[in-house]
């Protein structure tokens, strides 16, 4: 297959030494087994995610994400633009929707980029890696780099919120969509099939400012994957991957319960059996290692 | 209470529904809902909705002023989207949620003590500063945004979480001195001004 280009979002939490660095470093090794450039758009900005709300308005919001379209029109003309956090994704998605929808909106945000010497058309279709995947490659391309099958390892695909809804995953159904699953199994592991968790939300971004709220669904996300003989979370989302992750203890704490479930990205396990190193599958950026992948990253 | 609140009240004569089909973000859609309550059913953080989205929509016809604006339902809200894919008259209910709790921020009647509403703000600020989040500074304005004490507590609850996410290097303590940056902020905040500027025209105010 010939190399793919896309204009690359990467987004905040990808940033070195932030809360998805890790995820940033696998997607790399997974695109460089599949031939895959990603050009970064130049000087993006934060897409102020689902909660610039209470600082910034409507056109504010929108201006965000039109900066970074603007940005990727002009440095990199006819590609489409690629997101691997699904809030990024999300934003700049529903921008560009609301901007095609309505003259004025369109109008005015151009006047305000203007203000920066930018204008913006809006016209690079949007798209999550994950589509990328599923859309330009498909499972049986996608299969064909893995050397080292994932054997034996069950796993519960947790797709989350935005990554699925509103726009989600053509072919998919928003309340049961497979894709994680149909990837698992192209990796020659065992997805968990039956995991009813997998489009529950985890708090998103209230995991910080509530807490206790957010905590009590991620248990349910957790408890759910243990009940079906999960050894592994997998995630398309950063936001998904950090709360499901890293409140583990304090959860524990409260409920009495022993989780100790990692919770990786797709594209880790990925490049795990794509054959990269632990390191450059992101593996050490685990709070929760993931004992059996490593493993298998060493062999 | 605000000028730009009274300012409202009186343009408006209490017809709360034109008020904010006007200046809420969707607030046009409002009267498109049927009362079937599938989203009020949709909500993660449910149980904790005074006012869940259906009645919300209820009260803004009824002309509930104060009670929707005063509420803190809007800011339960966890952007899941799990309404609008359900919703069977189509009605962008996330986005109606933001703006309603964006207008009550305007207008001075947002709950002052609600974590979110704080939270919100406080990711605003720092992402308008430099272009892009600053997690380290975002997260330990979060622990003292109820005070200095408050702060102490709750960073040490959350210190084992914070360890933990710099020893796997996805926290880098040097943000608190540099840290991640767009290189024209000088840019981005002309666009955010201009962006605000004609906002406010639109929706009648100035400089509140
Ligand atoms: S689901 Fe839609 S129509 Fe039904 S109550 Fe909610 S907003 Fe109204
Ligand atoms: S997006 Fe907001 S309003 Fe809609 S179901 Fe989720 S929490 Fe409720």
């Amino acid at each position: 297959m010939a190399k793919k280009s896309y204009s690359f979002y990467p987004g905040c939490s990808s940033q070195k030494a932030a809360s998805a660095s890790n995820y940033l470093t696998s997607v790399q090794s997974m695109c460089d087994v599949l031939d895959v450039e990603l050009n970064e758009i130049p000087d993006w900005n934060c897409c102020s995610a689902s909660i610039g709300y209470a600082g910034g308005g409507e056109l504010p919001r929108l201006a965000l994400s039109a900066r970074n379209m603007a940005l990727s029109e002009q440095a990199h003309p006819g590609q489409d633009i690629v997101a691997t956090c699904a809030a990024c994704w999300l934003a700049t998605k529903e921008t560009q929707e609301r901007l095609h929808a309505d003259e004025e909106l369109m109008k005015e945000t151009n006047e305000a980029l203007a203000a920066a010497g930018l204008q913006v058309k809006a016209d690079q279709k949007v798209r999550h890696m994950v589509e990328v995947l599923i859309e330009d490659f498909g499972y049986e391309e996608l299969g064909k780099p893995v050397k080292k099958p994932l054997e034996g390892i069950k796993i519960a695909g947790y797709v989350g919120c935005q990554t699925n809804r509103p726009f989600g995953i053509a072919g998919e159904s928003f309340e049961n969509p497979k894709y994680l699953d149909k990837l698992v199994e192209t990796l020659g592991a065992e997805p968990c099939e039956n995991y009813e968790k997998k489009v529950q939300c985890c708090g998103g971004a209230l995991a910080f400012s509530e807490p206790e709220k957010s905590q009590e669904l991620i248990k349910g996300i957790i408890e759910s994957a243990y009940d079906n003989g999960a050894e592994l979370i997998v995630t398309p989302c950063p936001v998904c991957q950090m709360n499901v992750e890293v409140y583990q203890d304090q959860i524990n704490a409260k409920y009495g319960t022993k989780f100790k479930m990692p919770v990786v990205y797709y594209s880790t396990l990925m490049s795990v059996a794509y054959g990269k190193s632990l390191k450059e599958a992101g593996l050490d950026g685990q709070v929760i290692r993931a004992k059996q992948l490593e493993e298998i990253a060493k062999k | 209470m605000s000028d730009y609140n009274q300012q409202m009240i009186e343009q408006f004569r209490g017809n709360f529904l034109k008020e904010v089909e006007s200046n809420v973000e969707e607030g046009e859609w409002v009267k498109m809902c049927m009362q079937c309550g599938v989203c009020s059913g949709s909500c993660p953080f449910g149980p904790h909705w005074a006012h869940p989205p259906q009645e919300i929509f209820m009260m803004i016809r009824e002309g509930e002023r104060e009670q929707v604006l005063t509420s803190d339902s809007m800011w339960m809200c966890t952007s899941c989207y799990n309404c609008i894919v359900r919703c069977p008259r189509g009605l962008p209910i996330t986005h109606i949620m933001h703006g309603l709790a964006t207008y009550a921020k305007r207008l001075g009647l947002a709950p002052k003590e609600q974590p979110t509403a704080k939270f919100a703000q406080l990711f605003w600020d720092n992402l308008t500063k430099t272009g892009r989040v600053n997690e380290l500074k975002l997260g330990l304005a979060l622990y003292f945004m109820n005070g200095f004490s408050e702060g102490i507590k709750t960073s040490l609850k959350m210190k084992d979480i914070g360890l933990g996410m710099w020893k796997t290097k996805r926290l880098n303590p040097m943000e608190m001195v540099g840290g991640h940056s767009c290189k024209d902020t000088k840019g981005l905040q002309a666009i955010l001004a201009k962006a605000q500027e004609i906002e406010d025209a639109k929706i009648g105010r100035s400089g509140a």
